[in-house]
């Protein structure tokens, strides 16, 4: 079972925890501003990378809270975690030695 | 209760632990401030902590960055009520009464942690999880919020429709101490 580190519980088992889709998505300030492509877009396309990816996590069974995990899609190998509003941490490359597991 | 199979209740025993009344508390340091006051101790600011009004029934406990769980007896809880009102009325915060919404169940016994670790994968050795500590997990498919109380001793607060699921597995599980 993988081991997820909760930024306010710390590790913790990932049945406690819920994916919630990408991280870092913005919902534009003035939505009848947009175009029906723009708003199509915010609304239902989403990255889908091999490799690092930044998505919104929740410890549902736990504290409850929202955070975001820098996760690598081709190990499952959760690199980093880190509270929303933060900025996405700059890693770079594939499941580097010394990460979260 | 189902039917238990640990050896003795030094082993593992399982009992209901007497309804009493709780709280969310939900709001920022400044209110939680306050209801500590009211409370009778800070509550508790780090994560799993539990803090205890000495002399008193009354436990906080730490569920989340911004949501404490107030409990108490229900003798004590009127007058608990009465003070977390007037203590918190000048700060925004949400309380809530939960105190119908679950049940509490004591698991005590030298092989409690492993009954429970049998179901919940979190880690419950008494350096990881010591006494006085409490969280929200998963035990099974049944959310429980699980506070050790002492070296050998657990409550387990359950949502009230899941006391027999909860039970009935804790029971199936002794069948192993039955048999060892
Ligand atoms: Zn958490």
């Amino acid at each position: 079972m993988l081991v997820i580190h909760c930024p306010y519980c710390g590790p913790r088992p990932e049945l406690e925890f819920r994916h919630c889709g990408q991280a870092h998505i913005a919902r534009p300030l003035d939505p009848s501003a947009q175009t029906a492509d723009e708003w199509g877009e915010y609304l239902y396309l989403r990255e889908n990378p091999k490799g690092m990816h930044a998505e919104r996590w929740r410890h549902m069974h736990g504290c409850g809270r929202f955070f975001n995990a820098l996760r690598d899609t081709t190990t499952d190998f959760f690199v980093t975690t880190y509270k929303c509003g933060e900025p996405r941490p700059a890693v770079s490359g594939t499941a580097p030695a010394g990460g979260q597991r | 209760m189902s039917e238990w199979f640990a050896k003795s209740a030094a082993q593992a025993a399982l009992t209901d632990v007497p309804e009493g009344r709780r709280w969310v508390l939900r709001g920022g340091d400044a209110a939680l401030a306050a209801a500590g006051a009211a409370f009778g101790a800070s509550l508790p600011a780090q994560a799993g902590g539990v803090a205890r009004v000495a002399g008193t029934p009354r436990a906080a406990l730490w569920l989340g960055p911004d949501e404490i769980w107030l409990g108490t007896s229900m003798d004590d809880g009127a007058a608990l009520e009465a003070a977390l009102q007037t203590g918190l009325a000048a700060h925004a915060h949400s309380l809530v009464d939960i105190s119908h919404r679950n049940v509490a169940l004591e698991l005590s016994g030298t092989h409690a942690a492993w009954l429970l670790n049998s179901l919940c994968p979190l880690e419950l050795t008494l350096e990881a999880f010591p006494v006085d500590t409490v969280t929200r997990t998963l035990f099974s498919k049944a959310e429980i919020v699980l506070w050790r109380t002492g070296e050998h001793s657990f409550q387990i607060v359950l949502g009230r429709s899941f006391r027999g699921y909860v039970s009935g597995l804790l029971a199936e599980v002794s069948r192993e101490l039955a048999a060892a």
